[in-house]
């Protein structure tokens, strides 16, 4: 396949960005996207040009590491998939790829590609855990949880931290992220213990990240890899709404 | 000498023995003593959050962009605990035996029966963090058979096992970040350790995004940085997996325990070309339900679904009756390079087997199929556009986790003082081959319920060591060391990219020290190493400056792998016998097992630093077997 690429470069998170235009030919189809960008990152420092840095790691689609826009949408065309595991087989020979960022006012670029996330840590630092020393468990089959609802509670847990969520959202709004979070530990027998005060500081804390509001445009489930479903913010609302009416 | 520290009594009271007579710090000193914990997957997040909340000043670094993205998180089948609520036979003893059995005889007793009777906690403990375990219709917990045991001791969560656990860990870190126990510094790679008067007493550390500099001081040292797979290139790790922190430490003292020995894991999805950058693992699990065949004739061309099942050799039921596809990793993946290198491979380059679900689809509909591995299947499709419902997998061995690291006694030290090594970073547990779901398991073991009681022993004696003071001179040099080392790697302007030298130095290790070796071959690569060393600090190109680069980054983790590549082929070419993931050609039985040699061979090999293009120096710790007695190891 020979593939027209406009990458967007920057030096740094100060520094104004514009897109570049590479070609690569000989692309094969089973390629990975990343390894497309490992190939055009070879050709360019053959010719003497500061390769294009990107963020991942696993390249199995599970750390949550990479993730960029690719033709205007986060992982690129495929459903539930991120972009270490979109195939060149999905485009087409000539194609032109638009490759950017995910692009938030909480996720400032650091260079190309690579963008900073750490806001996510912070709001789970805020409240996405369950209070427990190492050593306070009590036995492990004490509390039943049933099939259903375990599986209910994976689904929200499953979520890998991309912020592919945030970066579709019109509004850059982490509320995917952070109901999801939310949902996994309402749900939970272990979880209800703190659930009001985690739903109100995580809240906070994704407003005060500079994240915008949900306005319920549901793009961000579209392009989730995990398939995290919208009903997670619907419950973090009720949550949040239970949690003000109760707080004493 | 090496001493290994393994407490006196019986092997069940050990560790019990050990927890009674260990020095305790008082919650009043704790914030006066500070730790420095490298990596946060699940053994250094489990650590961090531990001392954490046990009072002590920590600081945590990783190199991701965040903690939560550590590789622990793509481990997929499941964690072993031995709770028997499968009323199938299972205890601590069962269990302990299994692990040793399955590590070919070459642990220490001591340690693995300590990892069976901790894991029932480990369970407990992740459940009230929320992690979201399979269960049964009742509600109770569910297990999963998994490779190598003929119990139902994996505990699991979809295929995501890894993920829901450092998560647990992750938010139990988180909730001491906010605490202000545990300084958190994602993006931060560890580039030499710092030993002053013997003591491991800080770190060298390069912040990734800026390029900075930093020393960090501690009065003990935890390397938490997981394996060194990726030395192969091609394996089934992350791309940034490194080597790097152990191997500095090595260099300042740290012996290196067992390093040839790499499980390859049967398993992962073949290469498809040259550009390809990692080979992707397909959990063991589906071998529970997935049958493994290879055409009888060589060569064969027909699709999979038109060989009639009289012409397919199910050659793990042919020749392991007993475990049959749930024959442990050494054994299957040996068994598919077999038959491979005999001709019988499949797929556009003949290197892969089929892993066929059709029966299991059949017997069990395909609803359950999907509900037990959906997400299997799913990255399947993706990975290769094949449906895995309709036509069997093409699965093919890929290098996967290092049974060898950094050589740590009963308390998890290395043989610097003050540095400890846990989870795979270590060498400790598993012997010559890890059981399946036994990983996840080590590293919380030894973060969560090992770590804690063993570093408050040795910190009991360093409250009056006072702060330690990052403007001493071993500090200094240290920095000077890295600094040159970075400024060196920039001004070689070669032709050749790091990858063009890691892609090579793997094509030699997977060819001479990978799923078999052989005295020649390790001789060859061992000179075929060094000679691509020499090329490398000749020829090779790092674009960029000294900021953020990951190009640099790189370099400089391949710079180590070029020298930690010829350690393992010297521990290799030492070792003349078989032993689980160690194959020698010339150590074998005539129906082609391993054979090993207890008389000889019955020791841990914990290798000293002697300088570069020099002979590593050799340690031995005798394996002594009180409580069980080694047998041969059959699957049959």
């Amino acid at each position: 396949m020979h593939i027209r690429l406009k990458v967007w470069r920057q030096e740094n998170t100060d520094s104004a960005g514009k897109l570049e235009s590479y070609e690569l030919q000989n692309v094969n189809e089973d390629m990975s996207f990343l390894e497309m960008l490992d190939v055009l990152n070879e050709q360019l420092m053959k010719q003497g040009v500061r390769p294009v840095e990107f963020d991942h790691d696993c390249r199995e689609g599970i750390c949550g590491q990479c993730g960029v826009m690719i033709n205007g949408r986060p992982h690129g065309p495929l459903k539930n998939t991120t972009t270490c595991q979109l195939h060149m087989r999905s485009f087409r020979d000539g194609e032109e790829i638009y490759i950017e960022p995910f692009r938030a006012t909480a996720f400032p670029v650091k260079c190309d590609l690579k963008v900073d996330r750490s806001s996510f840590d912070r709001i789970i630092q805020s409240g996405g855990f369950i209070s427990v020393n190492t050593g306070q468990a009590p036995e492990a089959n004490t509390t039943r949880i049933s099939s259903p609802l375990a599986e209910s509670a994976f689904d929200a847990a499953a979520c890998i931290g991309c912020g592919a969520c945030v970066a579709v959202c019109k509004n850059s709004s982490a509320a995917l992220f952070t109901s999801a979070k939310i949902t996994h530990m309402a749900l939970l027998p272990q979880g209800k213990e703190e659930a009001q005060d985690r739903v109100l500081h995580m809240v906070n804390q994704m407003d005060a990240e500079g994240f915008g509001h949900c306005t319920n445009t549901e793009a961000c489930e579209v392009v989730c890899p995990q398939e995290i479903s919208v009903l997670h913010i619907a419950r973090m609302n009720w949550e949040f709404n239970k949690a003000h009416i109760l707080r004493k | 000498m090496l001493d290994a520290k393994i407490p006196q009594g019986p092997l069940e009271e050990k560790w019990n023995n050990y927890k009674a007579h260990a020095k305790l710090v008082n919650p009043a000193n704790r914030k006066k003593l500070d730790i420095i914990v490298v990596g946060t997957g699940l053994a250094g997040s489990s650590v961090a959050a531990s001392l954490g909340e046990m009072g002590y000043n920590v600081k945590s670094f990783c190199f991701q962009d965040s903690a939560r993205r550590a590789h622990s998180v793509a481990a997929q089948g499941g964690v072993n605990a031995c709770k028997n609520y499968k009323n199938d036979g299972d205890s601590v003893y069962r269990m302990f035996y299994d692990t040793i059995k399955g590590g070919d005889f070459r642990a220490r007793e001591a340690n693995v029966y300590r990892l069976a009777e901790c894991s029932a906690s480990l369970i407990d403990q992740a459940v009230a963090q929320g992690v979201p375990f399979g269960r049964e219709y009742g509600g109770y917990l569910n297990n999963r058979s998994f490779g190598g045991v003929q119990v139902s001791r994996t505990f699991y969560a979809r295929g995501q096992t890894g993920q829901q656990l450092l998560l647990g860990a992750y938010q139990a870190l988180m909730r001491q970040v906010h605490q202000g126990h545990v300084k958190l510094y994602t993006r931060h790679e560890m580039l030499d350790l710092v030993v002053m008067d013997g003591k491991a007493r800080g770190v060298i550390i390069r912040n990734m995004d800026t390029g900075a500099i930093e020393r960090h001081s501690a009065h003990a040292v935890v390397l938490a940085t997981g394996g060194f797979g990726k030395i192969y290139f091609l394996s089934t790790l992350a791309m940034g997996c490194n080597g790097s922190a152990i191997w500095r430490a090595h260099k300042k003292g740290a012996l290196m325990a067992n390093p040839s020995w790499t499980q390859i894991h049967p398993t992962s999805l073949p290469q498809s070309g040259e550009y390809q950058s990692k080979l992707t693992l397909m959990s063991e699990s589906l071998r529970n339900d997935g049958r493994i065949w290879v055409p009888k004739t060589q060569d064969d061309q027909r699709p999979p679904n038109q060989i009639p099942e009289e012409e397919r050799d199910y050659y793990l039921e042919r020749r392991y009756p007993a475990f049959g596809n749930l024959s442990p990793r050494d054994i299957a993946s040996r068994a598919a390079k077999e038959r491979i290198d005999a001709g019988y491979g499949i797929g556009p380059l003949k290197n892969a087997v089929y892993l066929d679900f059709s029966r299991a689809i059949r017997e069990q509909g395909e609803d359950k199929i999907r509900e037990k591995y959906g997400n299997l299947f799913r990255m399947y499709e993706k990975i290769t556009n094949v449906n895995a419902y309709t036509e069997p997998m093409r699965i093919s061995p890929a290098a996967h986790f290092s049974m060898g690291g950094l050589w740590v006694d009963y308390e998890l030290m290395t043989t610097i003082p003050g540095l400890y090594a846990l989870g795979e970073a270590n060498f400790a547990d598993h012997g010559a081959n890890r059981l399946g779901a036994n990983s996840l398991l080590q590293a919380s073991i030894d973060g969560y319920f090992i770590a804690p009681y063993t570093m408050a022993n040795y910190l009991a004696d360093e409250i009056k060591s006072g702060p330690i003071d990052i403007k001493h001179p071993a500090f200094e040099a240290a920095e000077r060391a890295v600094k040159e080392q970075l400024q060196l790697l920039m001004a070689i302007q070669g032709k050749e990219s790091t990858d063009y030298f890691h892609r090579k130095l793997g094509h030699i290790l997977y060819d001479k020290c990978g799923l078999s070796r052989s005295a020649a071959g390790l001789q060859a690569a061992i000179s075929d190493i060094r000679a691509l060393r020499t090329e490398f600090y000749n020829n090779l190109h790092v674009p960029g400056g000294l900021g953020l680069n990951a190009e640099l980054e790189k370099a400089g983790r391949v710079a180590d792998y070029l020298e930690l590549g010829e350690l393992m082929c010297y521990d290799a070419l030492t070792r003349n016998e078989s032993c689980g993931a160690h194959f020698r050609e010339e150590y074998q039985t005539q129906d082609g097992e391993a054979l090993r040699n207890d008389k000889d061979f019955s020791f841990i090999s914990a290798w000293a630093w002697t300088g570069n293009d020099q002979p590593p120096k050799l340690h031995m710790e005798p394996l002594h077997f009180e409580f069980v007695t080694p047998t041969v190891r059959s699957y049959k």
